[in-house]
C-alpha cells in the first residue's frame, strides 16, 4: 500500500529517456570484428589463465557453425557481426579498482545515472536506508565493486567476473557454463567466446547475503556491443536477492546486447534476481536502440531449491529474452514474474520456460505485457514435466494490455506433460485499456497521462510487488516513463 | 448569481442529436433536479457537462461561474469544481480506492496551484468521511469498484465526491440499484454536502430519491430540452401522471 502511494508520487514526474547522454570518457577498443584474434585479445587483456583462453577459443568455433535463430517475432535487419567492437574499456580502470582510483568522470557519470557507488554516501544516507552493494559495469569492463569487505566477512564473493576468474578460478571453472552450456545458442555461444566482464557472486553455505547486490550495466561506446556474463551460486542454504539494472545512451545505430547469467542454486538455498531493463528504445520512429538478446537460466540443483525471476522490461529496440528455471532437485520451485512493455516501434518477444525434472516440484508465472503505439509484445513460455516430475504443478498467469489500436499482444505457450500427475493451470487475458476508465479517471481530476499511469500501474502490480521495494518505485516510474504519449 | 448556467445546448452522439436546445441555470447553494423518461437525455447531458468524449456539442454553451466549460478537458472541469456522480461507476482493478482518491484529490490541487495534501491529513479526512456513509476503511484498500455492490459503488461515488469538495455536483441516477436502506444512507450523505457554495443538478427517473434530497427547483427534460420547472410539488406531480404529456408534446418537434 505504502509503496504504492509513494509510486503515484514519483509516477507525476516523467521525463524522456533520461539516460541517454555519452560520456565522454578515454576508452580503449579491440579491433573492429570478430575472429580468434579478437578472442584472444580479450582474454589477453583480461589476464586470464589458458583455461579461460580454451574454453572461449571452443565457444568462438562452435558459434561459427551456428545460426542466428528465427523463431521469435521480432524482425530486423540481418546483423554484421565484423562491424562492430567487442571489447571496450574505459582507460584507467583496467582490473578492479579502489573508489579512490575510479575516474572520477565515470563516478560522475553513475552518479547522474542515480547509482550510489561511495559506500560512504550510502553509509551517510537516512536512517534506515537500505544499503545495497554495486557492481558498476561501463562497456567490457567492471568499474568498481562496493561492499566487498563487509560482505567478505561473511565469506559472500562479490566481485567482477574478471577478478573471479583470476582470484576464485576453481569455482568460476566448476560452474561457468554449467547452466548454460557453451553451445545453448547462437547468442550464448557468442558470448562464450567474447563475454568481457559481469558480476560474479557466490553466497557458502547456511549464508543468507546481508544486503542486496546489484549491477548496473552501462554501455556507453558507439559501435560496440556488451556480452556480459554473470554467475551467481547460492551453496546449501544460501540466500542472495539480486538486482541488475541498464542503460544505455541514445544512439542511430543499433547495438547488440547479448548477456549470459546463470544461477545455480544447492539445496535448501535461494536466489531472488530481478530486473530493471531500461536500454534505450530507439526513437519514435524505430531508428537506433538496443538489441537485447540475452541467455538467462538458473538451475535448482538441490532439494527445495528456490528461485524467482523478476524483471521489468522497459527499454530496448528489441527484447529476445527467456529466464528459465530449471527445477531438478526434489521439491524445488521457480518463479517467474514479468512486466514487458513495448512502444512505439519495440518489439518484445518474452516469456520464460519453467523444466519440470524432479518431483513435487512447483513453478508460478505472472506475466503482465503491455503493448502501446506500433510495437509488438509477446509473451513466449514453456511449461514441462519430464517423467520422473511426479506431481509437478504450474500455474500461470499472462495478461496483455493493448493501448491504442496498433499495438500487438501474441501469446505463445508450450505445455508438455509428459506424466499423469501433473497440474498445469494457464489463464491468459487480453484487455484494452478502456475508454470508460479513463473517462472515469480524468472526470476525478487525473490528466490523461496521468490516467495511463494509475491504469497501469493497477495492471502490473502484481509484478512490482516481488520487487525489491526501492527498485519498486524505480520500476513504476520507469513504466510511466515508457507509456509517455502513448494515448490521445 | 448563477453558479451553472447551460444556454441552449445542443448535443450529439455517434452525429445522432440527443439534446435540441437544452437551457437550465442553477444558483449557487441550491439543488435541482432533473427528471425525464427514459431516452430524453438524461444522461447524455450529465456527461455533457463533465465532457465525455463522444458527446459532440454541436451548439450553446455552459458555464461554471462564468466560465466555459465546453473548452476544457474532462480534468480541467473537475479541478473547476465539476463532480460526476454515475450512473454506473467504472471498475479500476489493480488501483485500491484509497490510491485512487489520494491521486485525484492531488492533481485537482496541483491543477489549482494549491498544495498537496499529506497522506495523514487524507488519511484522516478520508476516515470520516467514509465513517458518515458507513464504509468500511477495508473496503477503500480494495481496488475501486471491483466486485463491489450496486450499493457500495453509489456510497463510493458520494465518498469521493464528499472528498474532492466539488461546486457542482452532477448526481446520475444515484438512486437506481438501491435498495431502501442504501438509498437513506447515500441521501443523508448527500445532505450534508449541501451548502450555500455548492450546487447539485440531481437526474432522476423516479421521485423517490427526492423524498430524501428535497429540490429546489424541478425540471422536466423531456425529448432533449426542458419541457417545464417548477417547484418540489412538481415532482409530486410527475409521480402520480407520468411522463405521457410532456413526451408526447415535443417528440415531433424534436425529430
Amino acid at each position: 500500500m505504502a509503496a504504492v502511494q509513494q509510486t503515484i508520487e514519483h509516477v507525476a514526474e516523467v521525463e524522456r529517456y533520461k539516460h541517454g547522454f555519452v560520456s565522454d570518457i578515454d576508452q580503449e577498443f579491440a579491433p573492429k570484428g570478430l575472429s580468434e584474434d579478437t578472442v584472444r585479445f580479450i582474454s589477453a587483456k583480461k589476464g586470464e589463465p589458458a583455461w579461460m583462453l580454451d574454453w572461449r577459443l571452443e565457444a568462438y568455433r562452435r558459434w561459427l557453425a551456428l545460426e542466428e535463430p528465427d523463431w521469435a517475432r521480432v524482425e530486423f535487419p540481418r546483423i554484421d557481426y565484423q562491424d562492430s567492437y567487442y571489447y571496450a574499456a574505459p582507460k584507467e580502470t583496467i582490473g578492479p579498482a579502489s573508489l579512490d582510483e575510479v575516474d572520477p568522470d565515470l563516478l560522475a557519470v553513475y552518479a547522474k545515472l542515480g547509482i550510489p557507488l561511495k559506500e560512504q554516501e550510502v553509509l551517510a544516507g537516512v536512517q534506515g536506508a537500505p544499503r545495497y552493494a554495486v557492481d558498476a559495469v561501463f562497456d567490457s569492463v567492471s568499474v568498481v565493486t562496493t561492499f566487498k569487505k563487509e560482505l567478505a566477512e561473511v565469506g559472500v564473493i562479490f566481485c567482477s567476473m574478471s577478478e573471479a576468474i583470476r582470484e576464485h578460478g576453481e569455482l568460476v571453472r566448476r560452474y561457468l557454463g554449467s547452466v548454460v552450456p557453451v553451445s545453448d545458442n547462437f547468442f550464448a555461444c557468442l558470448n562464450s567466446a567474447v563475454f568481457s566482464d559481469g558480476s560474479f557472486v557466490y553466497v557458502p553455505p547456511g549464508v543468507r547475503c546481508p544486503m542486496e547486490l546489484s549491477t548496473y550495466f552501462r554501455i556507453n561506446a558507439a559501435q560496440s556491443g556488451q556480452f556480459e556474463r554473470t554467475l551467481i551460486i547460492a551453496d546449501k542454504g544460501a540466500y542472495v536477492s539480486y538486482l541488475e539494472g541498464c542503460t544505455a545512451p541514445m544512439r542511430d545505430e543499433n547495438q547488440l546486447h547479448a548477456a549470459v547469467v546463470e544461477l545455480v542454486i544447492l539445496d535448501d538455498a535461494e536466489i531472488k534476481y530481478s530486473t530493471v531493463q531500461n536500454w534505450y528504445p530507439g526513437d519514435a520512429d524505430g531508428k537506433g536502440g538496443i538489441y537485447n538478446f540475452v541467455t538467462k537460466r538458473a538451475d535448482c540443483r538441490g532439494d527445495r531449491a528456490k528461485v524467482s525471476w523478476t524483471q521489468v522490461e522497459t527499454g530496448s529496440a528489441i527484447t529476445w529474452k527467456y529466464p528459465s528455471c530449471v527445477l531438478r532437485g526434489h521439491g524445488s520451485s521457480g518463479e517467474f514474474y514479468s512486466i514487458a512493455i513495448t512502444n512505439n516501434r519495440q518489439q518484445a518477444d518474452t516469456g520464460t520456460k519453467m523444466i519440470h525434472l524432479g518431483a513435487d516440484t512447483r513453478s508460478r508465472i505472472i506475466s503482465k505485457g503491455i503493448s502501446a503505439g506500433r510495437s509488438s509484445n509477446t509473451y513466449r513460455g514453456l511449461v514441462s514435466a519430464h517423467p520422473k516430475a511426479r506431481n509437478a504443478r504450474n500455474y500461470t498467469q499472462c495478461d496483455s494490455l493493448l493501448i491504442g489500436s496498433c499495438s500487438g499482444a501474441h501469446t505463445t505457450p508450450y505445455i508438455e506433460a509428459r506424466n499423469g500427475s501433473t497440474r498445469f493451470e494457464h489463464e491468459a487475458t487480453t484487455t484494452r485499456l478502456s475508454d470508460d476508465q479513463l473517462f472515469y479517471a480524468m472526470q476525478r481530476g487525473l490528466s490523461q497521462e496521468e490516467a495511463v499511469q494509475l491504469l497501469v500501474n493497477g495492471f502490473v502490480k502484481d509484478v512490482l510487488q516481488e520487487l525489491p521495494m526501492e527498485f519498486a518505485v524505480e520500476a513504476q516510474k520507469l513504466v510511466a516513463i515508457s507509456l509517455e504519449g502513448s494515448v490521445g | 448569481m448563477m453558479l451553472l448556467s447551460v444556454e441552449n445546448l445542443q448535443v450529439a452522439v455517434d452525429a445522432k442529436p440527443i439534446l435540441h436546445g437544452l437551457s437550465l441555470e442553477i444558483p449557487a447553494g441550491e439543488v435541482h433536479a432533473v427528471m425525464g423518461p427514459n431516452g430524453a437525455g438524461k444522461s447524455t447531458l450529465s456527461y455533457a457537462l463533465a465532457g465525455r468524449p463522444g458527446y459532440e456539442v454541436t451548439d450553446g454553451a455552459a458555464r461554471l461561474d462564468g466560465v466555459d466549460l465546453l473548452a476544457l478537458e474532462p480534468n480541467e472541469r473537475a479541478a473547476l469544481g465539476v463532480f460526476l456522480s454515475f450512473q454506473y461507476p467504472t471498475e479500476i482493478p489493480g488501483v485500491p480506492a484509497l490510491t485512487f482518491l489520494r491521486t485525484a484529490l492531488n492533481a485537482q490541487h496541483r491543477a489549482r496551484g494549491e498544495a498537496e495534501v499529506s497522506a495523514p491529513d487524507f488519511l484522516r479526512l478520508v476516515r470520516a468521511r467514509a465513517a458518515a456513509l458507513k464504509i468500511y476503511f477495508d473496503m477503500l484498500k480494495r481496488p475501486l469498484n471491483v466486485g463491489f455492490s450496486g450499493g457500495e459503488k453509489k456510497r463510493m461515488e458520494i465518498l469521493q465526491m464528499s472528498v474532492l469538495s466539488p461546486r457542482l455536483a452532477i448526481l446520475d441516477e444515484t438512486d437506481s440499484g438501491l435498495d431502501i436502506d442504501a438509498l437513506r444512507i447515500v441521501a443523508e450523505g448527500v445532505n450534508a454536502l449541501r451548502s450555500p457554495s455548492r450546487s447539485m443538478l440531481v437526474i432522476t427517473h423516479y421521485q423517490r430519491l427526492l423524498d430524501h434530497i428535497r429540490p429546489d427547483r424541478v425540471h422536466v427534460l423531456a425529448a432533449g430540452r426542458i419541457v417545464a420547472s417548477g417547484g418540489p410539488d412538481l415532482a409530486l406531480e410527475l409521480e402520480r401522471d407520468g411522463y405521457d404529456r410532456y413526451a408526447l408534446k415535443p417528440l415531433g418537434a424534436a425529430a
